[in-house]
């Protein structure tokens, strides 16, 4: 085998790769766009084909609550952006703080959910309108709750000391990401189901 | 941040052969996972063939004798799923792309080793899932599981059982294709631009994209039909409100795609085994790389073809017969690529290049007859015929399965370094090839005469065609015999193999057979394009 051919390469970096994991995670999470992608088109032909929508009977969607649900999960967004400026600065105690606020927002979210569900005069099996809506929000609220446990973890092992560094903190970028995911999502739901 | 991996103790008496039992561990080696696909795979192929023999012999006869109608439908149902979602699918994805990229991209491993292996693994118990409704009355609604039927289906617990078994093996689908994205972008060795990665690396990539855009689609349409079969909705129960035709276009959506995951790395494996085999560049590098992303972008854009018949509006129709037609002008830049690699090359008429010119031969009837269906104003008039049973058999079978043969024949000595028995390649490419033709072509005839797919009774005036299909059913169930006693025998106690046996250009081929468990031993070298057959490695002055 030759090697002293122009362009052969023989360098040491192969044994090395630099971190692809966020590539991955964001490669990931723009298939699992798709799978809402698929459920808002449902919906969407579901709403052009039907002869009335919402059908006839079904109360009129407050507005009030779910408003500021989502004022607050898109606020959110910003809460858990600041702990990912923090750590850039080693800024373990703010990384924290702002894992915990936004931990509290998005509980806030799921239990003002929950709340909607439980007062809703319609149910999952009442009309198709009822069928899309529990299962778009509900997916969505799947998510949230992965969210949640996602920045669960990185409170638990914030604790260890030297886990996160500011050149090391792919969990705190990674349940982030996740998280404005979560939320670009909700956006594109609450415009479907509650404005449209 | 760097993920270091550890230095492998070199020079021991057999330092590359496997053990044996390592290929049932949760290996994260990618050359491990890639041959646990291939041999899992193949397993599915003899399963899902055996199922098809079933089927054959009950259409030897016009009446419906061999069993009852029912358990017809659950044969063909199961044949169908047990092909496209265990066998070719995980087979070209799973199966070569695991076991080539890292080797032709000169990288130690997939980006992602655990999550590799993880993907592998969850195809066991969606594979059980499957096989276990057998027990339980198999989903018997067809692989397309239309809805009313499926929701109304009396084998309720097959029809779920299939539902999750699907949803289980796309999220494993899913997983690999993000590995193979990661790796290809960025885990090619120093100096390796995209446009000297082998064409196989394109190929896989295009594939890769089209996994990763459509799966998570036929996630949604199964997790709402699960909703009509358990949870008491109507999202496609016209008696409840519910539009069956947005599953055809969800399921279509996922499942027009699927065919170009299936026939995509297939492609690619064309592409590394001519130009080797016929001692000469491939023909038109970059407008194979190109056109295998212009089927990627252009094949999300023609799954309501499958739906003409669905009452879909004129204007849809003429739109996605347009696009539909569209996909045959790259498909064609391809074909004539490999006919002019082909051409004036020294060919080395050998078991690899006869199924690649198998494989061309096929495929090309297959994407012709393709055509004809893309058209709405003939497709309307054969649609659920055997023509259609013809024409997707000759794209998968002859197309996929004849590719997945070139390419075991011609890296069997790289991945067990020992050589098959060429005599015996050729008795199973001529049994093959022979057994195929009589099996599908005169399925076209059938179709064109009116025979509806999915039945188990026919009018008496099919008989004899059916029967010459039988028979070259019979002849093609009989073809994998030398073929798995020449694999299994070669595999023990072949010739050894030469590290570069075909004296083939691309990385694979620079590393020992079987390769390092780090795949190279020093560090690979890129010293000429992969396909610079009789340049003198003139790559160097003239791309850098």
């Amino acid at each position: 085998m030759t090697t002293t051919m122009h362009g052969a390469i023989a360098p040491s970096e192969t044994t090395h790769h630099p971190d692809l994991r966020l590539f991955g995670l964001i490669v990931f999470l723009c298939s699992e766009g798709m799978l809402f992608f698929g459920l808002f088109a449902a919906y969407l032909t579901f709403r052009a084909v039907a002869t009335e929508w919402p059908p006839e009977g079904t109360p009129e969607l407050e507005l009030l609550l779910p408003g500021i649900n989502t004022i607050i999960l898109v606020s959110s967004s910003f809460v858990i952006h600041q702990a990912d400026e923090a750590i850039k600065e080693n800024k373990l105690a703010a990384v924290r703080g702002w894992f915990l606020a936004t931990f509290v927002m998005g509980a806030i979210f799921i239990a003002g959910q929950v709340y909607e569900y439980a007062h809703l005069e319609f149910g999952l099996t009442s009309h198709l309108f009822g069928s899309t809506f529990y299962i778009l929000t509900g997916f969505h609220g799947l998510h949230v709750l992965i969210g949640l446990t996602l920045i669960a973890a990185v409170l638990a092992r914030s604790l260890k000391p030297g886990h996160y560094t500011e050149h090391s903190h792919f969990g705190i970028a990674a349940a982030s990401i996740y998280w404005h995911f979560v939320d670009v999502i909700w956006i594109v739901l609450f415009l479907l189901l509650y404005l449209l | 941040m760097t993920q270091v991996i550890p230095h492998y103790p070199v020079g021991d008496a057999q330092p590359n052969r496997t053990p044996w039992w390592t290929y049932f561990t949760f290996s994260t080696d990618h050359k491990v996972i890639g041959i646990q696909y291939l041999v899992t795979t193949f397993v599915f192929y003899l399963i899902g063939g055996a199922l098809a023999a079933i089927i054959r012999t009950e259409l030897a006869t016009p009446d419906s004798d061999l069993m009852p109608p029912e358990w017809y439908n659950g044969m063909f149902t199961m044949h169908g799923t047990v092909m496209i979602f265990l066998w070719i699918v995980p087979s070209v994805t799973g199966g070569f792309g695991n076991y080539l990229v890292p080797l032709m991209i000169g990288a130690r491993d997939m980006a992602f080793p655990f999550l590799n292996a993880l993907a592998f693994w969850m195809i066991v118990p969606g594979a059980a899932l499957l096989m276990g409704s057998f027990f339980v009355g198999p989903a018997s609604t067809g692989w397309t599981a239309y809805p009313p039927l499926s929701i109304l289906t009396d084998q309720h617990a097959g029809q779920i059982m299939w539902i999750f078994s699907l949803l289980i093996i796309g999220t494993s689908s899913i997983l690999a294709a993000v590995n193979f994205v990661v790796t290809i972008w960025s885990m090619r060795m120093p100096g390796m631009k995209l446009f000297d990665m082998p064409l196989f690396c394109w190929a896989t990539l295009a594939a890769a994209i089209m996994v990763l855009t459509s799966t998570p689609v036929l996630a949604g349409a199964l997790i709402l039909l699960s909703f009509d079969l358990m949870g008491g909705t109507n999202f496609f129960n016209p008696t409840g409100g519910g539009d069956p035709v947005v599953y055809q276009h969800l399921f279509w959506f996922y499942s027009h795609p699927a065919v170009y995951v299936m026939i995509l790395p297939v492609f690619g494996i064309i592409s590394e085994v001519l130009p080797p085999h016929a001692r000469k560049p491939i023909f038109g590098y970059k407008a194979i790389a190109y056109s295998s992303m212009m089927i990627c972008a252009l094949g999300l854009f023609v799954w309501a073809h499958h739906m003409f018949t669905s009452g879909t509006p004129d204007w849809l129709r003429i739109f996605f017969m347009v696009a539909t037609l569209l996909v045959a002008v790259p498909t064609g830049i391809k074909v004539f690529s490999w006919l002019a690699t082909l051409w004036g090359g020294k060919l080395r008429l050998e078991s690899p290049l006869l199924f690649g010119v198998g494989f061309i031969s096929m495929f090309v009837v297959g994407g012709l007859s393709g055509v004809m269906l893309g058209s709405a104003p003939i497709d309307i008039h054969v649609h659920d015929t055997y023509f259609v049973v013809g024409h997707f058999h000759y794209v998968l079978f002859g197309g996929s399965v004849f590719g997945i043969y070139a390419g075991l024949y011609h890296w069997f000595p790289k991945m067990t370094g020992r050589m098959f028995n060429e005599f015996w390649g050729k008795v199973h490419f001529v049994l093959t090839f022979v057994g195929f033709n009589l099996c599908f072509l005169p399925m076209h005839i059938l179709g064109l005469m009116g025979m509806p797919r999915r039945v188990a009774q026919y009018d008496p005036q099919f008989t004899t065609i059916n029967q010459i299909c039988t028979f070259g059913a019979f002849l093609l169930a009989i073809s994998t015999i030398p073929f798995l006693i020449n694999a299994v025998y070669s595999w023990l106690w072949g010739e050894p193999a030469a590290d570069n046996p075909w004296q083939a250009l691309t990385l694979e081929w620079t590393t020992s057979s079987p390769p390092h468990p780090h795949n190279w031993e020093g560090e690979p070298v890129l010293e000429s394009g992969p396909y610079d057959y009789g340049k003198e490695y003139s790559r160097s002055s003239s791309r850098h």
